[in-house]
Formats: structure tokens, C-alpha cells, sequence
């Protein structure tokens, strides 16, 4: 996987997936800015939750205690992992020790995050998708590009060849008639992914939030599926990063408004499913969760990049951004793309790939996200806090070239004579470039500028000194 | 009313017009205008880069250099933002700095703000026979919330034509070092927002941020677009009769 700019650039040339992006992204933004124009509490309600996010964060360890002990009390397992292996480790045995070979799944980040469908099938357990874009990327055999959306750079013809060509390999195949239209595409998905909610016994879930007093875990959803994989398998496996969690019942109020305007740009979700250990006679009869740590406890640890796990995964900021908007989410090499995978994967998952370090850069800083967000994350500040750690831990005996750019330009704007100095060798140079005042060809590294802008000369005569001939009793 | 300069180390090196053009409304309003010649930059690209240690060399320069002022003005509403925003994140940890910072910083605005604002003024006397269309920078329009008043001194100007820009309020890509680290995709935005500005119709593109101009200026260069980019203050210091 490359880094961020060149794998941008490797998406910006398919012209398809940019006019799949821009429509997707511009009609979602404007549904978003009409719903959340409707209410006058907006700004009340997003100081709420990023209130209750921020309290239930400095108080993780008694809320999540609170959490198991509510869960035990209702029936349910709880289980604790550390790392993506554990927690896949987990989930495995679970499921081997019902004798199933094959599982359910709600569409969920954690279960991505720590790849679980590949742990699955390296243990000979078949997990299907079925969320209906998941589904699509699952038999793409592709990886999601939208944390709400995964199949965002699919256009309806592609979703038609994938399904004609991939669903009979694993199941009901599509119809042989199957067109691109919407109501047909569905049809097939649903008699498709039928078969396999009527057959399975164990559904894998995530959770959007996760209720410490009662030990509830909820899940909202717009298809309905996740309702089948909650009700009607007799195991259910619920994993859930530690950042879930809320304190209380009465906290959904807030989030239940704030998530599915800033996600689909709905006032409700269609499905809001709650479930709280085991009933008997009804629904799952045995219930785990796994709680997942996977680097929350090291983004809690630093006091500036702690607000990331404040996110409740709507992806507002990825409709919102001019970079994802053009790039789409594989550019960049994680999970969660756009602005907040820009600054939760990092800390999640360090700063020591090249892959990593880049996806601070990832951005123009334009703030846009840091305004939509439900739960008020500086985006922006956080970017910026993250771009000081990878340049520092870069530091050591050795400098990079940038590294010396920076040191020299510091030196400069430390005193005003020196500038005034670096000012005069610059109006030089325009003795060399020409008079015209633009230039069209640069030397690397700047000719990452001139080889799609023209550049300007610097100017004949710097402010400073214009100041000093027209003004200068004035100056001090 | 004395009000000091903030040139800006870009308008002071590369574009010179924006602050001349500053000093001459600014003047044309009654202002006794000042330039602390001990001024340099506001030290934004090195904290947006991440070099937050060298960044403070320039936060330093800067609260010498306006340490005696109670107005500063400067035509960027991106370096506002950082004096506003981002020095006392670079002073944090010393405390003479952090002190200089906190006094210095609410007595600092972007130019248009200071007119509607501190002065109180929209129309500035200004005269521009042009059609014009206006890029809302980001920084401008998101950290500093300058909203409608770079609009409501534009339609203050008489025989200027205003013309909205589509997609006004997305970024051009420019970014600071973002037009160099990620180009593809600073390029690619700034295509889009090129775009956007010939289908107006316009001949001149505004915004209050030289950098943003710089960018965008340079795409619509190098397509041969003939739409002229211009700072905000330059509008603004333009009259009959003068040569523009």
C-alpha cells in the first residue's frame, strides 16, 4: 500500500470514481444541511454530546466496569481484548464452540478494524456480509471506501456485474435478467442474503453505542438486516470498542438525534435495535460481548488526541472533505478514511509506516469537518497536533531535507533583518526568471508546484523597502 | 486612529500590493498606519507542517514587533487565524511568551473585519468597473468567521459587478505546504474551483488571502483564463481616475 500522495494520485485518475464520489457526497451534504437546518438546538445538542463523550472518556474505567457487570447481571458474557488478535482469538472460539461454520454479520468498523472475516475464514468459518453495501464490497472481493457507505465508489451497473457474476459462487445466485435498477438490485440482494439469515446460527455484530447503567448495546441501521442478525440466530457476538460507551439510558436522546442527521441526513433511522442480555424464549440465548481496546487506551492516554474516540462513526466529515471527495477512502490505506481516519488511525495504529505518518498531511486544513461534526472534534487541530509528533519522532542525528528548509526559514523569520536580506537574493532572481512576474517551470521539489500552476516572481521590490521609500519617518 | 501593519511575509515579499493597498484605504479612512519594520511572519507554515519548535522564532518577531499596538491590521485572513488560533499553542510552555501572546492576539484582525467592525465603515470610497466574483478563503471563513463583510464592502464599491461564485465556500486546495506534499489532489481541487470562477463570467477573482490567490491565480494562468486575481484590499483602495 502506498502512501497517501501517491496513492491519491493512482484515484484521481479514474474519472469514473471521481463523478461517483462528487454525486454521492453533494447529494448526502445537502441532505444533511437541510435536517440539521430543522432544528434550533443544533449547536445545545452537539455541545451535548461531545459533553457526554468527553465525561464518559475521563471516566472509562467506572463506566466500563459498570458496563460488564449490567451485561453479567443480564445474562450476557463479557469478554476483554486487548488487540485486534485477541479479540479475533475470541470471537473465534466462540463461535467454533457452538460447532457453526458459518456466521451473520452487522455491518460494523470493529469487526474491519481488527479483520475478522479474514480470522474467520483462516478458520474455516464462512462470515457474510449483510449490510446491502457491504455485501456488494464482500463479493467484490474489495475493501470498503466509505464508513457509512463502503460501496460509495460503485456506480449501479458495476453492483449488477458483481452480483450476476459473484452470487451464485456463494449462495442464491442473482437472476439472470438482473438490470441496474435499484428496486431489481435490492430484490436479488434480499432473496439473495434470505437464505443465509434463515440458515444461520451465530450473528456477529458491532454496536453503535453501549448503555454502562443497563448494559445495553444499541445498533441503528436503515435495511433492516442487522434486525434479523439480532433476533433471530441463537448466538450472538457483539464486538465493541471501548469508546462505545455512554453512561446512561437518557444519553441515546442526544445521540439518536445527532447521528442520523449527520450521517444519512434523516431525522430517525428506519431500525434502532436494542438488546440487553438474554430473554428467554426470545431472540439469542447466548450473548458475548468483546470489548476492544486496539489502541483506544493509547489515544486516551494523549490529552490533545483523545477527542477522536469521541467519534460516533456518522461520517459527516468524509461528505464534507474536498480531499476525500476526490480521492475516495482506499487512498488512504486505513479502516476509517477521510478527515477522522486522518486523525483516529494514527493514533490507533501509530505513527512509524510511511502510510501512517502521511495521512496527517492528508488534508488542506480547510475545516469544513470540524464544523459538521456531531460531537464537535477539532479536526483541524488535531491534524496539525499529529503532523508535530511525526515530525518530532523523525528527529535524531538525521535531518530531512524539509527538516533543513524549516530550520533556515526559521532562522530568517526570527529577525527582520535577515528577511529583509532573503528578500533582496529573492528579487534577484528575477533577473533570472524574466520580467513577465510568473513562472512555468520550477526545480524539484517545486516543481511540484509549477507542473500544473503557474508561479509568481517574487516581487521587484519587497513591501518593506517600498515602505522605507515612500513612508519612512514613519517607520520604527 | 494609529493602527500598525501586519504585511504578512508573503505580501511583504511576494505581493507587495495587497499591503500598499491596506495602507492606502486604511489611510483614506483617517488611520495613522504604522509598519513595525521588526515584523516577519506569523509562523503558520512551520506549525502547519508540524515544526511547532521553529515555528516559534516568528511568534516571537511577531509579539516584539506589536507588543505597543492595540490595532494591528493585515490583509490575510489566514494569518489572523494562526495569530489568533495557533500562537499560544507554539508559546505553551513559556510564559513570557504565552503572556505576550494572550495580550497581543484579540487586538488583531483581518482587514475586512477591522473596517465593518473597529471602523465601522462598509463603504470605503472605492471605485471598480469590473465584474467581480468572491472566493470565501477558508480560513477567513471558518476560524475567523468573517461571514457577509468582505460581500457588504464589495457592494459598496461603485460600478463593480458582483457575481457568485458556485461551490463558493470549498476549499481551492491550496493549503500551505499541502499544495506540495499532496499536489495531485491540491491540483485537482483547485481545477474544480478554476472552473467554477470561469463560468462566472467574472474578470477578476477576490478573496483576502494572497496564498489562496497565489494558488488559484496560478491555474488560471497556466489555462490562459484572462480572469485577473486581486486581493480584497486592492478593490477596496481602487478609485476614479486611478490606473488600475
Amino acid at each position: 500500500m502506498p502512501a497517501f500522495p501517491q496513492a491519491a494520485k493512482q484515484q484521481l485518475a479514474n474519472a469514473q470514481l471521481r463523478h461517483n464520489l462528487a454525486d454521492a457526497t453533494s447529494t448526502i451534504r445537502r441532505k444533511r444541511a437541510d435536517v440539521v437546518g430543522e432544528l434550533d438546538d443544533w449547536a445545545q445538542l452537539r455541545e451535548a454530546g461531545a459533553a457526554i463523550k468527553t465525561h464518559t472518556l475521563s471516566n472509562l474505567d467506572t463506566y466500563l466496569e459498570q458496563f460488564e457487570a449490567a451485561v453479567t447481571a443480564a445474562g450476557g458474557t463479557v469478554h476483554w481484548a486487548r488487540d485486534a488478535e485477541e479479540a479475533n482469538r475470541i470471537v473465534v472460539d466462540l463461535v467454533r464452540a457452538t460447532g457453526e461454520r458459518e456466521v451473520v454479520k452487522v455491518k460494523s468498523m470493529a469487526t474491519q478494524e481488527i479483520e475478522l472475516n479474514d480470522a474467520l475464514r483462516a478458520a474455516g468459518i464462512d462470515a457474510w456480509e449483510t449490510d446491502l453495501a457491504e455485501l456488494i464490497v464482500q463479493l467484490g472481493h474489495d475493501a470498503p471506501s466509505h464508513i457509512l457507505v463502503p460501496a460509495i465508489h460503485r456506480n449501479r451497473a458495476e453492483i449488477r456485474d458483481i452480483f450476476r457474476r459473484e452470487m451464485g459462487e456463494v449462495g442464491t445466485p442473482a437472476p439472470d435478467d438482473l438490470t441496474d435498477d435499484p428496486a431489481r438490485l435490492a430484490e436479488a440482494a434480499r432473496r439473495h442474503l434470505r437464505e443465509k439469515f434463515l440458515r444461520a446460527k451465530v450473528a456477529v455484530s458491532g454496536a453503535n453505542f453501549a448503555v454502562a447503567e443497563t448494559g445495553t448495546l444499541v445498533v441503528v441501521e436503515s435495511e433492516g438486516n442487522g434486525r434479523m442478525c439480532l433476533t433471530l440466530p441463537e448466538t450472538l457476538i457483539s464486538v465493541v470498542g471501548i469508546e462505545k460507551l455512554v453512561p446512561r439510558w437518557e444519553d441515546l436522546e442526544v445521540f439518536l438525534q445527532l447521528l442520523p442527521r449527520s450521517s444519512t441526513g434523516e431525522r430517525m433511522n428506519p431500525y434502532t435495535s436494542t438488546w440487553t442480555g438474554v430473554t428467554p424464549g426470545d431472540g439469542p440465548q447466548s450473548f458475548h460481548v468483546v470489548l476492544l481496546d486496539n489502541g483506544r487506551t493509547n489515544a486516551l492516554a494523549d490529552e490533545v488526541g483523545r477527542q477522536a474516540l469521541r467519534c460516533i462513526r456518522c461520517s459527516a466529515c468524509l461528505n464534507v472533505c474536498p480531499v476525500y471527495e476526490r480521492t475516495g477512502g482506499h487512498a488512504y490505506g486505513s479502516v476509517y478514511p477521510g478527515p477522522i481516519g486522518a486523525v483516529l488511525t494514527p493514533q490507533l495504529r501509530g505513527t512509524t509506516s510511511e502510510v501512517d505518518k502521511a495521512l496527517p498531511y492528508a488534508s488542506s486544513l480547510c475545516g469544513a469537518c470540524y464544523d459538521v461534526c456531531p460531537v464537535a472534534i477539532n479536526i483541524p487541530d488535531l491534524l496539525v497536533h499529529l503532523r508535530t509528533r511525526v515530525v518530532e519522532q523523525d528527529r535524531g542525528w538525521r535531518s530531512t531535507p524539509v527538516d533543513v528548509l524549516m530550520s533556515l526559514a526559521s532562522w530568517v523569520f526570527g529577525d527582520a533583518k535577515r528577511l529583509a536580506a532573503a528578500q533582496r537574493v529573492a528579487s534577484w532572481s528575477r533577473k533570472v526568471i524574466g520580467r513577465k512576474g510568473t513562472i512555468g517551470r520550477l526545480p524539484p521539489p517545486l516543481s511540484r508546484w509549477t507542473d500544473a500552476r503557474d508561479a509568481p516572481a517574487p516581487a521587484e521590490e519587497s513591501f518593506r523597502t517600498w515602505w522605507e521609500r515612500n513612508r519612512g519617518g514613519g517607520a520604527r | 486612529m494609529r493602527v500598525a501593519l501586519f504585511a504578512t511575509c508573503l505580501g511583504d515579499t511576494m505581493f507587495p500590493a495587497a499591503p500598499k493597498a491596506t495602507v492606502q484605504v486604511l489611510e483614506r479612512l483617517g488611520c495613522e498606519v504604522e509598519f513595525p519594520a521588526a515584523q516577519t511572519c506569523c509562523g503558520q507554515m512551520h506549525t502547519n507542517t508540524g515544526y511547532r519548535k521553529q515555528a516559534k522564532s516568528s511568534v516571537r518577531t511577531f509579539v516584539d514587533a506589536f507588543a505597543d499596538y492595540d490595532a494591528v491590521v493585515a490583509p490575510s485572513g489566514s494569518c489572523v487565524a494562526s495569530v489568533r488560533h495557533q500562537h499560544a499553542m507554539v508559546a505553551d510552555g513559556d510564559r513570557t511568551l504565552s503572556r505576550a501572546v494572550e495580550r497581543i492576539a484579540p487586538h488583531v484582525h483581518e482587514l475586512s473585519e477591522f473596517l465593518v467592525d473597529v471602523l465601522g465603515v462598509t463603504d470605503v470610497g472605492a471605485y471598480f468597473p469590473h465584474r467581480v466574483t468572491y472566493h470565501p478563503t477558508c480560513h477567513s471563513a471558518r476560524l475567523l468567521r468573517v461571514g457577509d463583510r468582505p460581500l457588504r464592502l464589495l457592494r459598496a464599491v461603485r460600478s463593480l459587478e458582483l457575481v457568485e461564485l458556485p461551490a463558493a465556500e470549498q476549499c481551492c486546495g491550496f493549503g500551505g505546504t499541502f499544495a506540495l506534499k499532496n499536489p495531485d489532489v491540491s491540483v485537482a481541487m483547485g481545477a474544480d474551483k478554476a472552473r467554477h470562477v470561469r463560468e462566472t463570467g467574472a474578470e477578476v477573482l477576490c478573496a483576502g488571502d494572497s496564498s489562496c490567490l497565489m494558488h488559484i491565480g496560478g491555474l488560471l494562468s497556466r489555462q490562459r483564463s484572462g480572469v485577473r486575481v486581486m486581493h480584497l484590499a486592492e478593490i477596496l483602495a481602487a478609485t476614479e481616475g486611478a490606473d488600475r
